[in-house]
């Protein structure tokens, strides 16, 4: 940051307040754009996520450019119309192409994709550098679709954007359940009578349109990222389609503030790449810390379930040494656990005094000792344990020996209801199939009691 | 005149480094990870002439291979960590190395002899004034541009690495399932792609930009994979395609006065189509023969 400041003279604080003041009524006008923009393309860019088909932004923003400059080439105008339906023209051209390619030569789908994104770049430069030298009027500034410049943005851009923009809103609204059905199940939509190509072709037209009107501001070469990272942020917050694609446009929506001042901060500035770099922002905070998926949230889940299992296995053990001892002696050693548990010393030691703080276990010099909540929780284990072992023996005919490891895991995670059901299935529900007891709810109550 | 020489000399052997690399990346279903790779080695050679303040070309290669790998690591672990798709992950790193890098490129305008325009077309023309000397600036031997020296000695690791490694890499690109079954570190092959990857890339990069690369590596090579019969002849071919492209754009450049490195794009574009013509053409001539002669 400190670089940039010494790029805008110390002014920069006052033309931020400006920027807000909207002192230029066309910052409004830019801004509004912008955030329209970011939220439609990356709602259109959702549905293109889900279609898997991630990439196809970026080849489409580069097919776009010959057209562009065919347009201008052609009529000799800036004409934002014009240079829209030229960039929509080439760039369907090149959508097609890449579906042609794949289906009907040897041709991958990932090559296809790289070759029209490079060939339709390349067209368009070659057309870009023959116009610079040609001697017509107002083709300054057409080389700034390549990186996107808000501030460079005229009215008429802006109308513009703020149709088509509305447009493929209102349009994903209206046509949403089919969008929906398509994205995750094409064959099930076919099957129920759905003109799903007729579809597939307006997804494909609100794609080029979001990606061809976006040109101005965010360019062709980075286009891609605004279609593809706010879904890939939003997917880590919720699992709902309809919130996954309203985080989505959110981002897109903040990222556009954020990008849309600081061009206008800093002229020489290209919005693209601030877009692209203020949404990557937001992806990894998304990745690490969203609150129902990120990867922080995943990883202390994870953590605490290997608490859980740790803490009950120990339980299992102190009731398995118990019923070895006819429950005539309740006090055992760090080394007997470990005779029949392996696990490392330094999590034996860590989870025992866990137990004690929970009150499940107390430890003396005799050893550790199971109280009577802990007594009655370590029954409860075993007996899910054994009535899970039995229900295995019993109805998917495994033998005794195939059932333990399987019990060993389900264990952690049955319920009560589902206890009871296995109690209901079960014509055994006394012993496993190893000969032990099941300990039921009432009887290690009272063993507790005679204790 | 010497100048010509020197622009078609270093643009031909860019063609043929791409193409050769390029054929690899299409067997092994790379091709995006090429396009990735070549965005993001622009932030490896601004970030190494920030860092060293110089632009020998070592220090330009070691930029380009750890930012290029890192982008392969980086796509990859995101698709495994993050769980999204492969081709998505690859996007949110590369256009996020792009961005980075054509920011540092807008902040240090001036200190840094790149600018936007060069990122994207490279300066082929200028090639032949940037050169360097054996032996001081003074009184040293000019020995010919800089680029063409760099994209030269590319090159040639590039043509070692394939000829030591020929059986490996065939094994690598057509059978990953073998190669694995063999006791093939698949892994180092994959980064060992993505090291010539990069190197080329940026040896390229004066010359043709970071983009341009990509219409290098992927369309001759695509070109080659649609007619070779085997790895040794994708590779010749390939390379015959991007000289061609080089001669056909060089002229078409010359008459329409656009850009040199946009033009040999384009014609290798259009060779490769008129391909898929060919090809197309011959695929319905024989579809025709043999319903003529069961309809007899």
């Amino acid at each position: 940051m400190d670089a940039f400041t010494l790029l805008a003279p110390p002014s920069t604080w006052q033309n931020w307040l400006a920027f807000w003041r909207f002192e230029d009524i066309n910052v409004l006008w830019v801004l509004m754009g912008s955030i329209l923009l970011g939220m439609s393309a990356s709602v259109i860019g959702g549905f293109a996520f889900l279609r898997k088909r991630s990439l196809i932004g970026d080849a489409l923003a580069h097919a776009a450019l010959p057209g562009v400059m065919m347009a201008f080439l052609l009529f000799q105008t800036r004409d934002p119309l014009i240079i829209f339906l030229g960039a929509l023209i080439s760039s369907f051209i090149g959508f097609f192409l890449i579906d042609w390619l794949p289906k009907n030569t040897k041709i991958k789908a990932d090559a296809a994709l790289a070759i029209t994104l490079s060939f339709f770049f390349a067209l368009g430069l070659m057309l870009l550098s023959y116009i610079q030298g040609l001697e017509v009027s107002n083709k300054s500034g057409l080389d700034k679709i390549l990186f996107g410049q808000a501030a460079a943005m005229t009215e008429g851009d802006i109308k513009l954007l703020a149709y088509v923009t509305v447009f493929i809103l209102v349009t994903v609204v209206l046509f949403f359940q089919k969008f929906r059905l398509i994205a995750f199940n094409q064959s099930y939509a076919r099957t129920i009578g759905l003109a799903v190509n007729r579809y597939e072709l307006l997804l494909a037209l609100l794609i080029v349109m979001a990606v061809v009107v976006g040109l101005q501001l965010v360019g062709v070469v980075l286009m891609a990222a605004i279609l593809l990272t706010p879904m890939a942020a939003a997917r880590f917050w919720s699992n709902q389609l309809p919130h996954t694609l309203i985080i989505a446009s959110l981002l897109g929506a903040i990222s556009a503030i954020i990008s849309t001042q600081i061009s206008y901060l800093a002229p020489a500035m290209p919005t693209g790449p601030w877009m692209v770099v203020s949404l990557s922002t937001l992806f990894i905070l998304s990745l690490l810390f969203a609150p129902q998926r990120g990867l922080l949230k995943r990883y202390s889940e994870y953590n605490q379930l290997r608490k859980k299992v740790a803490e009950e296995n120990i339980l299992r053990t102190l009731y398995k040494l118990l019923e070895r001892q006819n429950f005539t002696h309740n006090h055992f050693m760090q080394a007997d656990i470990q005779a029949m548990r392996s696990m490392p010393s330094s999590q034996l030691q860590s989870t025992l005094k866990l137990l004690c703080k929970k009150a499940l276990i107390t430890s003396s010099l005799q050893g550790f000792k199971l109280t009577d909540k802990g007594l009655e929780k370590a029954a409860q284990l075993t007996r899910r344990h054994r009535l899970w072992e039995n229900y295995l023996n019993e109805q998917a005919e495994l033998s005794p020996e195939q059932v333990h490891q399987q019990a060993e895991r389900i264990e952690h995670i049955l319920t009560e209801s589902q206890e009871a059901q296995l109690k209901l299935e079960l014509t055994n529900s006394q012993s496993d199939p190893h000969g032990n007891l099941i300990p039921d709810n009432t009887r290690s109550k009272k063993e507790a009691k005679l204790k | 005149m010497i100048n010509d020489i020197w622009i078609l000399a270093t643009a031909s052997l860019v063609a043929a480094a791409c193409a050769l690399v390029g054929v690899f990346l299409i067997l092994r279903r790379q091709a995006l990870m090429g396009d990735a790779i070549s965005h993001s080695v622009l932030l490896g050679i601004v970030l190494a002439y920030l860092i060293t303040d110089s632009r020998a070309l070592p220090i330009m290669l070691g930029g380009a291979v750890i930012i290029g790998l890192l982008t392969a690591w980086l796509s990859d672990s995101l698709h495994r960590v993050g769980k999204l798709q492969s081709d998505a992950s690859i996007g949110i790193v590369f256009t996020l190395f792009f961005a980075i890098g054509v920011i540092l490129v807008s902040l240090y305008t001036g200190q840094i002899d790149l600018d936007q325009e060069c990122v994207l077309y490279g300066e082929i023309a200028f090639v032949p004034f940037d050169t360097i000397y054996i032996g001081g600036l003074e009184d040293g031997i000019e020995i010919g541009p800089r680029a063409f020296w760099a994209i030269a000695i590319v090159f040639t690791i590039v043509l070692i690495t394939i000829i030591l490694s020929f059986n490996r890499l065939q094994t690598v690109a057509f059978h990953p399932n073998l190669a694995l079954s063999l006791g093939i570190n698949i892994v180092f092959w994959h980064y060992l792609l993505m090291t010539l990857v990069s190197i080329t890339t940026v040896a390229s990069f004066d010359a043709v930009g970071a983009i341009l690369v990509v219409a290098l590596l992927v369309i001759p090579a695509s070109s080659a994979y649609l007619i070779a019969k085997s790895l040794k002849t994708m590779l010749w071919i390939a390379v015959a395609y991007s000289q061609v492209a080089v001669i056909i754009g060089y002229s078409l450049s010359y008459a329409l006065d656009s850009s040199i490195s946009a033009s040999i794009a384009v014609s290798a574009g259009l060779l490769l189509f008129i391909t898929i013509l060919i090809l197309e053409i011959q695929k319905r001539r024989r579809h025709r023969l043999i319903s003529q002669s069961e309809a007899a």
